[in-house]
C-alpha cells in the first residue's frame, strides 16, 4: 500500500509527459483517453488505498513512503516523501474522482478545440501538482505542489491565449496569488529556522513543545501562512483574481477554480492547525475574514449577469464558509463542506459549460431564458446543484455541510452569535442568487435557441455529480437528525475535534432557522425574478447594483492604491543613470553599424584597395617583428 | 656575365607587382584590369625564376611553367567573361557593373 501512494501522483505526470512529448503524433481520441484514463486509474488506486486505510486495524492510520532525497546540503534536508492520512485521503479522493469526471466531460467539451492535446497535458500536470500538494510529507514539497497548481492555473486561465483579455486575467491570477505565496514562503523559512526541519509532522510536534500559546513568533508565522492561504483560496483581501479567472474553459473553472485548487488554502490551514491553535488571534482573524468574504461575495453574486461570474463569486462565498469553520476550530465541518462543495460546484460549472457551449458562447443569463424544456438533463442537474448550494433542508448534501458550519460558528468556544448571523445572512443570499440564476436561465421565454444537443460524455458526469450532491451528505448527519459521524470520525483521526461551548444543545432550533432562511431566499427569488421581474428592473440600474456587480470596487481601489503609483514611478524613472547607460550602449552599436555599412558600397576597386592595404599592413607587421 | 645583385632583382619584381596593382586600382576598363593582373602574375613568376637562379635549383623554373599554364587559362576565361559582360551591359566600366549592390545604401 505504501508504494501505491507514490503511484497516484505519478500517473497523471506520466500522462502529462506522454502528451507533451508525443502529443503531436497522437490522435485526438487517444490523447483524450490517455489524459482522462490516467486520472481515472489514479482515482481507482485512491479508492483502493482508502478502503485499505479505513480497514487497517493497526494503530498507525497512515501510509508513508520516502522516494528519494531531493535536497541535501548541510543541515537542510528535504525528501520526495509522501504521506497519506485521512485528511489527504479525502482531498485525494475529490481531486482524482471529481477530476476524472471533469476529464471525461472535457473530452466532449473540448472536442472541436485546436488545443485539445495541450489542454489535457495542462490538466494532467495540474492533477499531479495538486496531488503532490496534498500528499507531501514535508512543507517544501508541498510548496512545490502549491506553485505547480498556481502555474497550471495560469496556463489554463490563459488557455485561449489569442484573446488578450484572457492573458490579462491569467497574469492577474498569477500575480495576486504570488502576493500570498511570498508571505507563505517567508513563513516556511521561519519554520525551518526555528525547528531545522521541513517535515510537517515534526514541525507540528516541535511547535507545540517549543512555542507558547499566543507568542509573537507563533502569531507571525501563522499569519504568514494564512497570507498564502488567502491568496490561493481567493479570500478577502486577495479575492479579486477569481472572477476574472473565469476566462478559462469551463472544465478548468470546475476543476481548478471550484473543486480543488482554491481549497488548497483550507487544506494548508487544516494541515498546520497546530500553529493556528498556538495563535488564537490569527484564528479569530480567519473566522472574521471568512464571514466578511462570504457576505461580500454573496452580495456581488447577486448583481452579476455573467453565468460563470455568479458561480465564481459563489465559490468565493462558499470558501468563506470553510474559512469561518476553520476559524472557529470546526475542522471536520470545513473539510466536509469542501467535499460537498466540490461535488455541487463542479456540477454547476460543468452544467454552465454545457449551456454556454450549446448557446454559442453566450454568457449573459438575461439572454438565456426558457432552457428548461430545451435541455431537461442540464436543467435537472443544475437545479440539484443549486438546491445543494442554497442548502435546501433535509434532501440535499449542502444542507448538512453548511448546517454543521452554522451550528459550530455559534456553539464552538471560538464562535459567537455575530459570526452565526453573518453565516445565516450568507445562506439567505446564497439561496437568493442561486435561484435567481435558475429562474432567469431556465424559465421565462426563450431568448437564444440551443444550437445542438450535448453528448453523453458531457451529461454522464453531470448525473454522477448530481447524485453525489444529493446523497453525499448522508455520511455525516447532525445529532438532531440521525447522528451519523462517519466523516468527522475519519477526519478527527488527524485533526482536533471542535470544542463546544457549555451551552444547552439547541441545534434543532438553529437548523430550523437556517432551513427557513434558505426556503425564504428561494421564495424571494421566485417572487422577484420570476413573478415580478419589473421590480428588479429598477434595481438593476441603481448605483448599489453597479457597486455589487463590480465586486465592491476592490479592483478600482487596488488600481489606485498600488498599480497606478507603481506605473507612475516607472514612467518618471525612465531616464535615470542606469537607463542612460543601456541607451548609450544601444546608440554606440547603431553608430558602428552606420560607419561599417559605408564600406559596403558595391565598388569593386574600393574592395581591392582595402585588400591591398590590409595585405600591406600584415606584411609590415610581420617584417617589423 | 653581368651579375645583378639578388636584391635588385627582387626589387624589380616588386616594382613590377606594384605597377600591376596600381593599374588594377586606377583603371576602370575591364580589359586593362585583366592586363594588370597579368603583370602581377608575371612579377610573381619572375620571383620564382630569381629564386631558382639564386639557389641553382630547377624547381622555380618548373613552377614558372606551371604559372604560365595557369595564366593562359585565366586569360582565356577572363576574356570570355569580359566578352559576355560587354554583350550584356554594352560597357566595360567596372563601376557601372554593380547590379549586386543594394539600391538604398
Amino acid at each position: 500500500m505504501n508504494t501505491i501512494i507514490a503511484i497516484i501522483p505519478a500517473l497523471p505526470f506520466i500522462s502529462f509527459l506522454i502528451l507533451v512529448l508525443f502529443g503531436g503524433k497522437l490522435s485526438r481520441r487517444a490523447s483524450g483517453w490517455i489524459g482522462a484514463g490516467s486520472v481515472g486509474i489514479a482515482a481507482l488506486l485512491t479508492i483502493i488505498t482508502g478502503i485499505s486505510l479505513l480497514n487497517s486495524v493497526t494503530g498507525e492510520k497512515y501510509y508513508t513512503i520516502i522516494l528519494w532525497k531531493w535536497i541535501h546540503a548541510a543541515n537542510l534536508n528535504a525528501e520526495i516523501a509522501f504521506r497519506l492520512d485521512s485528511l489527504s485521503l479525502i482531498f485525494c479522493f475529490v481531486i482524482t474522482f471529481v477530476g476524472f469526471l471533469i476529464h471525461i466531460y472535457s473530452i466532449g467539451f473540448m472536442e472541436k478545440d485546436e488545443g485539445f492535446t495541450r489542454f489535457f497535458a495542462y490538466m494532467n500536470l495540474f492533477v499531479c501538482s495538486m496531488l503532490i500538494l496534498v500528499l507531501a510529507d514535508n512543507i517544501l514539497l508541498m510548496y512545490l505542489g502549491w506553485e505547480g497548481v498556481g502555474l497550471c492555473s495560469y496556463l489554463l486561465i490563459g488557455f485561449w491565449y489569442k484573446e488578450p483579455e484572457n492573458g490579462t486575467a491569467a497574469r492577474k491570477a498569477f500575480i495576486i496569488t504570488r502576493i500570498g505565496d511570498t508571505a507563505m514562503i517567508i513563513g516556511i523559512f521561519i519554520l525551518f529556522v526555528s525547528f531545522g526541519t521541513f517535515n510537517i509532522q515534526d514541525i507540528m510536534q516541535l511547535a507545540q513543545a517549543k512555542w507558547a500559546v499566543g507568542s509573537s513568533i507563533a502569531v507571525i508565522t501563522a499569519a504568514l501562512l494564512l497570507g498564502g492561504a488567502l491568496g490561493k483560496s481567493a479570500q478577502l483581501p486577495l479575492q479579486t483574481w477569481l472572477p476574472d479567472a473565469m476566462a478559462g474553459p469551463s472544465p478548468v473553472s470546475a476543476l481548478i477554480h471550484a473543486a480543488t485548487m482554491v481549497t488548497a488554502g483550507v487544506y494548508l490551514i487544516a494541515r498546520t492547525n497546530v500553529l493556528f491553535s498556538l495563535a488564537p488571534a490569527v484564528q479569530t482573524v480567519i473566522a472574521i475574514i471568512g464571514a466578511l468574504t462570504l457576505l461580500i461575495a454573496g452580495f456581488s453574486a447577486l448583481a452579476q449577469h455573467d453565468l460563470k461570474r455568479i458561480l465564481a463569486y459563489s465559490t468565493i462565498s462558499q470558501i468563506g464558509y470553510m474559512f469561518l469553520a476553520l476559524g472557529v476550530g470546526a475542522y471536520s465541518a470545513a473539510i466536509f463542506h469542501f467535499m460537498i462543495h466540490a461535488f455541487f460546484k463542479a456540477l454547476l460549472f460543468l452544467a454552465a459549460g454545457v449551456i454556454i457551449l450549446v448557446l454559442n458562447e453566450e454568457h449573459d443569463i438575461f439572454k438565456m431564458g426558457g432552457l428548461r424544456k430545451k435541455m431537461p438533463a442540464v436543467f435537472w442537474t443544475f437545479l440539484i446543484g443549486s438546491a445543494s448550494l442554497s442548502a435546501l433542508p433535509l434532501v440535499t448534501a449542502g444542507f448538512y455541510s453548511k448546517d454543521a458550519i452554522l451550528w459550530f460558528s455559534y456553539s464552538s468556544i471560538n464562535g459567537s452569535i455575530i459570526l452565526w448571523m453573518a453565516g445565516v445572512m450568507g445562506a439567505f443570499l446564497t439561496a437568493l442568487y442561486s435561484f435567481r440564476m435558475i429562474f432567469i436561465t431556465f424559465f421565462g421565454k426563450t431568448n437564444t435557441e440551443p444550437s445542438f444537443k450535448a453528448g453523453i460524455l458531457m451529461t454522464a458526469p453531470l448525473l454522477i455529480l448530481a447524485v453525489l450532491s444529493l446523497f453525499g451528505g448522508f455520511v455525516e448527519l447532525p445529532a438532531s437528525l440521525g447522528s451519523v459521524h462517519l466523516f468527522s470520525g475519519l477526519v478527527n483521526q488527524v485533526l482536533p475535534g471542535v470544542v463546544i461551548k457549555n451551552i444547552e444543545n439547541m441545534e434543532w432550533l438553529f437548523q430550523l432557522i437556517s432551513g427557513v432562511i434558505a426556503l425564504s431566499g428561494i421564495y424571494l427569488a421566485y417572487r422577484f425574478y420570476y413573478r415580478k421581474p419589473a421590480y428588479m428592473e429598477t434595481f438593476k440600474n441603481s448605483r448599489l447594483n453597479h457597486f455589487f456587480e463590480k465586486g465592491f470596487e476592490f479592483d478600482k481601489v487596488y488600481d489606485t492604491v498600488f498599480v497606478k503609483p507603481v506605473v507612475w514611478l516607472a514612467e518618471t524613472d525612465k531616464k535615470d543613470f542606469f537607463d542612460q547607460l543601456n541607451i548609450s550602449i544601444a546608440k554606440l552599436a547603431l553608430l558602428g553599424n552606420r560607419v561599417m555599412s559605408l564600406t559596403e558600397n558595391g565598388k569593386l576597386r574600393w574592395y581591392l584597395l582595402s585588400f591591398a592595404i590590409g595585405i600591406a599592413l600584415i606584411l609590415t607587421l610581420m617584417m617589423t617583428q | 656575365m653581368l651579375t645583378v645583385p639578388v636584391e635588385t632583382q627582387i626589387l624589380f619584381a616588386g616594382i613590377l607587382f606594384f605597377i600591376g596593382l596600381v593599374g588594377l586600382l586606377v583603371r576602370r576598363n575591364l580589359v586593362f584590369m585583366l592586363m594588370s593582373i597579368e603583370i602581377m602574375f608575371n612579377s610573381a613568376g619572375l620571383v620564382f625564376i630569381i629564386a631558382a637562379r639564386h639557389w641553382d635549383q630547377p624547381d622555380g623554373q618548373v613552377m614558372f611553367i606551371f604559372i604560365l599554364a595557369v595564366t593562359a587559362v585565366e586569360v582565356a576565361i577572363g576574356l570570355a567573361l569580359i566578352l559576355q559582360v560587354y554583350h550584356h551591359f554594352k560597357t566595360l566600366d567596372v563601376d557601372a557593373i554593380n547590379k549586386l549592390k543594394d539600391d538604398n545604401s
